[in-house]
């Protein structure tokens, strides 16, 4: 049953057999899209025509590779200041709602704690539209009361902004919330009878306790934002975001240069994932 | 003094919140609510209606789209617990403990990867064109290519493939707060496999086994990459239709008609899996 009791060598083998299976289902489809980026072939297929770096490199009229490709470069350019901006936001309003559930008591505190928590169980393409909805009703009213343009309330750069930080600014809160609770009050207490006020405790105190989280919480909604694509589905405007981008060119057939792409992704979000994992531990 | 710095800081941490979530959280949804009940008349005013709501019960594709996402939502997560559970299991208790680290590590990390990515690799693997016919047919077990893509078992597969993450790790930390010697102690009273797996595992596990559920229902059901790149045209998925409303059709206020119905369904089914099981919303997300 379990490593302590006496096991059939079935049982052993058949689990081991289970698990390996599990791993192989779990990494084929990012290995096989890696490996095809490096085929030497116009099309993210089998059969193998040796090893090319052209869909990296490559800036020919049949074969232009990510690094000369405008509108895929652009759209990451977009994603990264999408992703930039939901990081900054999010984390300094995640960050106060984690000080306000944990140290602060005021009326009606659970009915906003169960609402801050929300936006986790709707689903993003609800978000999407209700927030589309609402600032398109917003601009309506602006329009016809003062008869202001307001270009916010149009799709576009900011609301994809603000739609990806209504629910990432959840996942922060959470995240900054659990490593507050661990903190050692007799440290602020100490600090005030020393005669800081308020401000002063949090600011040299209890958010150096908090950078770990801080940074860690950063790099999830960093992620999120910039690999986001349900809410942003709704809000977008002329200048697509990488997902949006991608969705598109995967739906109309597709080129190698989709590999390339996935390829640096997969890289680089392994890469954050492993040095934030590897922080989070040295932490502890 | 120290009452007013108290005030002060109060003030400056709820502002932004309550910012926050009443423009982009409470306010929206609430004009959600408020368009799906209007309509434009024939000389092109809004008034109030319940057409909206109407059409989707007159038109069989609507509900019956709505009805065959829900209960396909319910096979995906049924299936992804079922393939997750062993997995959870053999990582906490079986393999030696030098392992766990790294096996969990290895579990977690294609979710980090876009859910574009992941699909677009699943597309490459199972078209026509795509790397498992290509074995198939040069080993000789087809004669010619095969569309592997486009048809419910895959986009199942796809949906369970993506939602893996959500069932796996609160499965993973339920099993690790589970006492070995409780296993050890029905299997020394003469308990067999089955009996334990039903009267100590699953107990034991329930509270990790409703939070993995109702994550991977809620996601399941909200998915719009998954069906529409892996079911195709055949997909027959609800959010689509909430896309077509909005992006094709340009029928804003029938959309929101979908939309809330949508929300309605996803919180009914949180709401019950949390009563059913006395959690509170709070202890399940964590």
């Amino acid at each position: 049953m379990i490593r302590t009791l006496p096991n059939s060598r079935t049982y052993t083998l058949g689990f081991k057999l289970y698990v390996t299976l599990y791993f192989v289902f779990l990494f084929a489809p990012l290995l096989v899209t890696c490996i095809l980026a490096f085929n030497d072939s116009q099309f993210p297929a089998l059969p193998w025509n040796g090893f090319s770096l052209d869909w990296f490199f490559s800036d020919t009229p049949d074969r232009v590779g990510i690094f000369h490709d405008q509108i895929n470069l652009d759209s990451m350019w977009v994603s990264a200041r999408t992703a930039f901006f939901v990081t900054i936001l999010s984390t300094i309003v995640g960050t106060c709602a984690a000080f306000l559930f944990e140290q602060e008591s005021f009326r009606f505190k659970q009915a906003l704690y169960f609402l801050m928590l929300a936006p986790l169980v709707i689903p993003g393409v609800i978000l999407g539209i209700s927030i589309l909805l609402f600032s398109n009703s917003l601009g309506t009213f602006f329009e016809d009361t003062w008869n202001i343009d307001v270009g916010l309330f149009r799709p576009g750069f900011w609301l994809v902004v603000l739609g990806q930080f209504s629910f990432i600014s959840t996942l922060v809160t959470l995240l900054v919330s659990a490593r507050l609770k661990k903190f050692d009050h007799t440290l602020e207490e100490a600090a005030m009878n020393l005669g800081a006020n308020r401000f002063e405790v949090i600011w040299h105190i209890t958010l150096k306790f908090l950078r770990p989280a801080l940074i860690g919480a950063a790099a999830v909604a960093f992620l999120m934002s910039f690999e986001n694509f349900n809410t942003t589905l709704f809000l977008v405007g002329c200048d697509a975001t990488l997902p949006i981008n991608l969705y598109l060119q995967v739906r109309d057939g597709s080129t190698p240069v989709i590999n390339a792409i996935s390829f640096l992704l997969i890289v680089g979000t392994s890469m954050l994932a492993l040095a934030n994992l590897y922080f989070s531990r040295k932490e502890k | 003094m120290k009452s007013h710095n108290i005030k002060l800081g109060l003030i400056c941490f709820l502002s932004p919140v309550l910012l926050w979530l009443f423009l982009l959280i409470v306010l929206p949804h609430l004009d959600l609510l408020f368009m799906s009940f209007r309509i434009e008349d024939d000389e092109g005013r809004m008034t109030w209606s319940l057409l909206n709501y109407f059409n989707f019960f007159d038109e069989p594709i609507y509900w019956l789209t709505f009805v065959r996402t829900a209960l396909f939502s319910i096979v995906v997560t049924l299936l992804t617990f079922i393939i997750a559970l062993p997995v959870a299991f053999y990582i906490t208790k079986v393999v030696a403990p030098k392992f766990q680290g790294f096996l969990t590590l290895l579990l977690l990390l294609p979710f980090w990867v876009s859910e574009l990515v992941r699909v677009y690799g699943w597309m490459i693997l199972l078209r026509e064109s795509g790397v498992i016919n290509h074995f198939l047919v040069k080993m000789g077990i087809l004669n010619k290519p095969v569309e592997m893509l486009y048809n419910d078992a895959t986009m199942i597969m796809g949906l369970v493939y993506t939602s893996m993450l959500f069932m796996v790790v609160p499965l993973l930390s339920a099993l690790e707060s589970l006492d070995n010697s409780l296993i050890e102690a029905a299997y020394d009273l003469g308990a067999n496999m089955w009996t334990i797996l039903t009267k100590v595992i699953i107990p034991h596990a329930i509270p990790g086994i409703v939070s993995g559920s109702i994550v991977v229902f809620m996601l399941t059901l909200g998915n719009y990459l998954t069906p529409n790149l892996m079911g195709g045209k055949n997909s027959l998925w609800f959010t689509e239709q909430i896309y077509n409303q909005f992006i094709a059709s340009f029928n804003w206020n029938q959309g929101a008609a979908f939309g809330f119905l949508l929300l309605v369904l996803s919180s009914l089914v949180v709401w019950a899996g949390l009563k059913l099981t006395r959690q509170k919303l709070g202890s399940v997300v964590k």
